[in-house]
């Protein structure tokens, strides 16, 4: 998908790109834009949280609306604080796998059983590709990393299904093949009442390119052939929840009228 | 709401009353021992007042959550107890780094670890005031008593909102569940932050090396992040410079501010020979020993700091020709170092490690053995 200048010039800080080439991160940058410039929602309205990893650098510093980049494991919590202050921000959060599901585990649960009016678009490259390359909650069972060398001994957490459980409104898994479904689950998670989960897998040529032997266009080609709406487990792509229910910024405002009376 | 009057009602209460005075209209915290009953105060008064309340998944989100809704516009505040003070040490730092108003109260518990839940402890003193890794300087502030927990909340968002950092209301349990008349006033004084209308606005500073706040919404396009950053919020590692002039001035803007946040009690400082400094619930009875000290015609003072940091390093250097200085307080290393620093050869420490506070026969005993 080729970026056009106007969506450069409305959305995107003009700024040295951190990322590797042929990292998917520059796309999923793309899709967040483009989606917000379909929906035409004035960027004010708009603010982006991100942790610690390469994925967060997508919103920060790149995506130009009120960005606060946090620390390790927390922008999901941040993020719950900016919400509940100020109901009226459209708040994203853009999550690393590890950032989300593994220092940051805990608060991913948490927001989507409160069901939190926020978007968390988590990419998952399936290590820890800004610090190197070590194995994550989502990298494979026997998958060698550098702190696998002998193959991980663990198993990879099926997230979107996780965060299913855990009572979010909207959950859905695409990869960076799938970017017209991508952006069109980011409009609906960004006009969805409540917590929204999507889940990226995103191709990391550098780290877990290494892994599986494959440059970035064969991983492309790989999340093609492999990740299908009728595949079973961390394979399946597609849309796995999207239901109305409660959210927890108009419960509070509802416990506030209520002790007004 | 808070109506002006007199109440009997224990610290960790009067604490939650004066953040709903100081404009605090947010509030997340985590359930500990013993400073539960400011996070339930909270979760009563907040809506009353049209504020939001939440209880988080643990103290980490609660530092977090509170960091978060201070960006957005709102006074926020966050209570704990040791364990959970460590936890919160991280994004302390983080406030620090990003300049982000936030008040912390840590009602001080017996550590180290889980230590004595329900027992008074002064233990805290080092990590409050940089438990973070890395430079920087907290404000923290030590109250004695019910009152004081109502007005140095109120204090310490006032702090926190006119230098743009996290305060730390340093409590202990004694003080927090102490029972006390509290009188609240019908006005007390507010500060609020200076807010920065433009971009521009938001990367300038002046004299005071505090530069006005964004908000989130208004439009701003603020980039706000822990890693090391240039006036303008842009992220900028590699850089020596960027990293020296932001650093110093985050350590300089308290430093070259404090003859405005120091303050301190005292009381027959001016002819002691015996100085006895002491902070939060160990300066009750440390005030005790002086009058009885006194009344046995030994020249003793009394010098309590009520802010803990920045130290009050003028006044002391000032009572340097006292013969003896004594420190009770409950822990084995707390505020020594500091004191010990001004004092060179003429430091008697004495602490308490039982989970209760000294009694004031054990200081008066401690200042004739020294006087002797």
């Amino acid at each position: 998908m080729i970026t056009t200048n106007y969506i450069k010039n409305e959305y995107i800080r003009r700024m040295p790109s951190a990322f590797c080439p042929g990292c998917g991160d520059g796309q999923i940058l793309n899709a967040i834009a483009r989606a917000i410039d379909h929906l035409k929602i004035p960027r004010n309205e708009i603010a982006a949280v991100s942790g610690i990893g390469c994925s967060a650098w997508i919103p920060s510093p790149y995506l130009r609306v009120d960005s606060l980049h946090t620390t390790h494991g927390r922008p999901i919590a941040f993020a719950t604080g900016l919400k509940v202050a100020n109901p009226k921000l459209k708040v994203i959060v853009v999550s690393g796998d590890g950032d989300c599901t593994g220092i940051g585990g805990n608060h991913l649960l948490h927001a989507a059983r409160s069901n939190v009016d926020i978007t968390v678009i988590m990419v998952n490259n399936g290590v820890y590709a800004m610090t190197g390359g070590q194995v994550a909650p989502t990298t494979e069972h026997e998958y060698k990393t550098v702190t696998t060398p002998y193959g991980n001994p663990a198993f990879a957490l099926n997230v979107s299904e996780v965060v299913a459980a855990a009572g979010a409104s909207y959950v859905a898994r695409w990869t960076t093949w799938h970017m017209n479904q991508l952006i069109r689950s980011i409009e609906k998670a960004l006009t969805k009442k409540g917590f929204a989960f999507i889940e990226v897998l995103s191709q990391c040529p550098t780290y877990e390119g290494r892994i599986l032997n494959m440059d970035h266009i064969e991983m492309l080609h790989w999340f093609r052939d492999k990740f299908k709406t009728d595949e079973k487990g961390v394979f399946r792509v597609g849309e796995f929840v999207d239901i109305e229910k409660p959210e927890l910024t108009d419960e509070l405002q509802k416990i506030i009228e209520k002790v007004k009376q | 709401m808070i109506d002006p009057g007199e109440y009997f009602l224990e610290g960790d209460l009067a604490a939650a009353y004066g953040a709903i005075k100081a404009g605090c209209r947010f509030f997340a915290g985590y359930p500990i021992t013993p400073a539960s009953e400011i996070t339930q105060a909270m979760a009563e008064l907040l809506p009353r007042v049209g504020g939001k309340f939440l209880q988080m998944e643990d103290e980490l989100a609660s530092i977090s959550a509170i960091i978060g809704a201070s960006w957005a516009g709102l006074k926020s505040m966050t209570a704990t107890s040791g364990p959970g003070f460590s936890l919160m040490q991280e994004n302390i730092g983080y406030a620090a780094m990003t300049e982000t108003p936030v008040v912390v109260i840590n009602v001080q518990r017996a550590g180290p670890s889980i230590g004595q839940a329900t027992r008074a402890a002064q233990g805290d003193v080092m990590q409050s005031r940089f438990g973070s890794h890395g430079d920087y300087e907290n404000i923290v502030l030590s109250p004695n008593s019910v009152q004081e927990m109502f007005y140095f909340t109120v204090k310490a968002f006032n702090l926190s909102e006119r230098y743009r950092g996290p305060v730390i209301l340093l409590s202990d349990a004694e003080v927090g569940h102490m029972m006390e008349r509290l009188k609240i006033p019908e006005t007390v004084e507010i500060v609020n932050r200076k807010i920065a209308k433009t971009f521009e606005e938001a990367t300038k500073y002046g004299d005071d090396l505090v530069p006005p706040m964004g908000r989130f919404g208004d439009g701003l396009e603020l980039m706000v992040t822990g890693s090391t950053h240039r006036p303008d919020g842009t992220r900028d590692t590699g850089s020596p410079d960027v990293q020296s002039s932001l650093v110093t001035r985050l350590v300089e803007k308290i430093n070259k501010n404090r003859m405005y946040i120091e303050e301190w009690e005292e009381m027959l400082t001016e002819d002691a020979e015996i100085l006895i400094i002491a902070y939060g619930a160990t300066s009750r009875p440390a005030k005790g020993a002086v009058i009885k000290a006194r009344e046995k015609g030994i020249k003793a003072g009394f010098l309590r700091p009520k802010v803990l940091w920045p130290a009050p390093e003028r006044r002391m250097k000032e009572l340097a020709h006292v013969k003896k200085v004594i420190l009770p307080e409950m822990s084995l290393r707390g505020y020594s170092m500091e004191i010990e620093k001004m004092f060179p050869g003429k430091f008697i420490h004495y602490p308490k490690v039982t989970g209760t506070v000294h009694t004031v026969s054990e200081i008066f005993k401690k200042i004739e053995e020294v006087n002797s």
